[in-house]
């Protein structure tokens, strides 16, 4: 099974909280190159990424077959869509401790499965 | 014994382990059911009980299994040779159902209801969903017998079903014995106080039509208790069951309720009192508390006192503080206030109830706070704090017995004030 973890941050800081290079940042990215490192090795890391802030997003909306696009995310939420992963793991309870395992407060981290996903099918053994 | 019977007995107390059984076997809950139900269809003509009933059950239903796995390869063989691109990857997962010895031993299939058990109150399904699936799978009710039970149109409760069925399959929740099984646990014991709960508050409404859910509690219950034997909760929660359904039948005279002090201590189960104690005693023994045999003890001290004047209210303060302080919330606080308003009077009560914040929409909130104020002879306050239960209480049988509560108080103060 495939599963996307939707990070959705409830309290966004707009602003780092920490400088690149003290030692505040370090330990911050540390635990993320950890929880990444430990993602890969044990075979589950598909894919994953962080957004930038929603300030940065753009939507473009299509209906009945016009194009609108306006300045913002999708929805004006107090929870934004703060990054994913993208992680192949045997069942639920797998996808769920690997999301438990991620080094943030705050957040909701929505757990949904892959339908279908077209490079899976172009290369089946992608774990 | 009727057919009908029989296959009602075989239903509640045997389709959920042989449910149970294939869902492992197989891998495929859906399957499992759709096959524990085509069984169960089929005992219902039966012209004479086979011998041994659940052997029965197991069989056909395996054979049902195995046959809707045959239809739908020789389906997908035949779209495979018309259509082989709608294939692309399909039914990957097939496979296991070679012949194996029958299991219907209770004790072999202990894994198996645990599993079970635990797939129906997984946290990624709703709590009402965890209660319906917990029912249809291992009580082996009927969606209509839940529907009737908990006041929902059937439609609404088969649909719940079906949208659970669908998640756990696309989603992939599994059926496995979790490493971090104490969480897992609690919801389960939640859920099955919940099913308890259910039936006990709402006795006594219609009789006779619906099922038992105070019955069904138990057995489920009971089940757990026995796939469990390290969970000193789950006995817990089972001697509390108890020690409430001994009560029962001086609980609801006539169709009336009345209350634990006024009740005919001569008409309570004293074997299921003597049951309920022995389990509680051997789960505290394991010296692992929780709430739900702090609230056994409570029920225990009400269950084991003579009388309603030899109840020891000191002590059932001192479980409710344990209780307070381990699983704080403002309905303990308010059962705590009872019981401090029997130990010390109705003012400390009043003074602990003030403190409750949140239950303002409680119907025994106001219940409570109309009793104690009653005690403390401030009689129309007490009338209005009842008249603000019997607003938001909605069993036909509470609001009887607020109604005459109302009208006993209401005559002492000369009340005609207070009638509508």
């Amino acid at each position: 099974m495939e599963y996307m973890i939707l990070i959705h941050e409830t309290t966004r800081n707009e602003t780092p909280t920490a400088a690149p290079g003290t030692p505040e940042f370090e330990q911050y990215m540390g635990a993320w190159m950890t929880y990444n490192q430990q993602l890969i090795d044990s075979g589950n890391f598909i894919g994953g990424g962080r957004l930038q802030s929603s300030l940065t997003a753009t939507t473009l909306r299509r209906s009945g077959g016009s194009d609108s696009v306006t300045d913002g995310p999708f929805a004006e939420t107090k929870e934004q869509l703060g990054g994913y992963y993208l992680v192949t793991a045997d069942d639920l309870d797998e996808a769920l401790r690997l999301a438990a395992a991620m080094p943030i407060d705050n957040v909701s981290l929505e757990i949904r499965p892959l339908e279908f996903r077209p490079e899976a099918i172009l290369t089946p053994d992608v774990r | 014994m009727s057919v009908h019977e029989a296959v009602i007995r075989l239903a509640r107390e045997e389709s959920g382990h042989v449910l149970a059984l294939l869902a492992h076997r197989f891998g495929d809950l859906d399957l499992a059911d759709e096959a524990v139900q085509d069984a169960l269809l089929s005992a219902s003509q039966w012209s004479t009980i086979p011998d041994n009933p659940p052997a029965w059950l197991y069989t056909v239903a395996r054979n049902n299994a195995v046959d809707r796995i045959r239809r739908a390869d020789a389906e997908r063989r035949r779209i495979h040779s018309a259509a082989p691109e709608l294939l692309a990857e399909a039914g990957s997962q097939q496979g296991g159902y070679e012949e194996t010895p029958m299991i219907v031993e209770h004790s072999d299939v202990g894994d198996e209801q645990l599993r079970l058990l635990l797939l129906c109150c997984h946290p990624a399904l709703e709590r009402d969903t965890q209660v319906a699936l917990t029912l249809r799978l291992v009580g082996g009710l009927t969606t209509a017998e839940i529907a009737a039970a908990f006041f929902v149109p059937e439609a609404t409760l088969a649909q719940r079903i079906v949208r659970a069925k669908r998640k756990i399959r696309d989603a992939a929740i599994p059926l496995s014995i979790p490493a971090r099984l104490d969480d897992r646990v609690d919801a389960l014991l939640t859920v099955l106080y919940l099913v308890f709960n259910e039936g006990y508050l709402s006795r006594g409404d219609t009789p006779g039509i619906r099922v038992d859910l105070v019955e069904e509690a138990i057995r489920l219950t009971r089940r757990a208790a026995e796939v469990l034997p390290d969970s000193a909760e789950v006995d817990g929660l089972l001697a509390l069951e108890l020690f409430t359904h001994a009560r029962t039948a001086a609980r609801l005279v006539e169709g009336e309720l009345v209350l634990l002090d006024d009740q005919e201590r001569g008409a309570w189960d004293g074997e299921l009192i003597g049951e309920a104690n022995a389990i509680l005693f051997a789960a505290l023994r394991r010296m692992h508390p929780g709430p739900f045999q702090l609230q056994a003890i409570i029920a225990a001290h009400h269950a084991n006192a003579l009388t309603a004047a030899a109840t020891d209210w000191n002590a059932i303060v001192a479980a409710y503080r344990q209780l307070a302080a381990i699983a704080p919330s403002p309905v303990v606080t308010l059962n705590h206030s009872v019981a401090v308003s029997m130990a010390e009077g109705p003012r400390a009560g009043l003074r602990m109830l003030d403190t409750v914040a949140g239950l303002d929409d409680y119907y025994l909130y106001w219940a409570a706070r109309g009793e104690m104020l009653a005690r403390a002879g401030e009689t129309s306050a007490a009338v209005v704090a009842l008249r603000g239960a019997r607003l938001r209480v909605q069993n036909a049988v509470e609001q009887r017995h607020l109604d005459r509560r109302i009208e006993a108080l209401s005559g002492m103060t000369g009340g005609c004030a207070f009638r509508q």
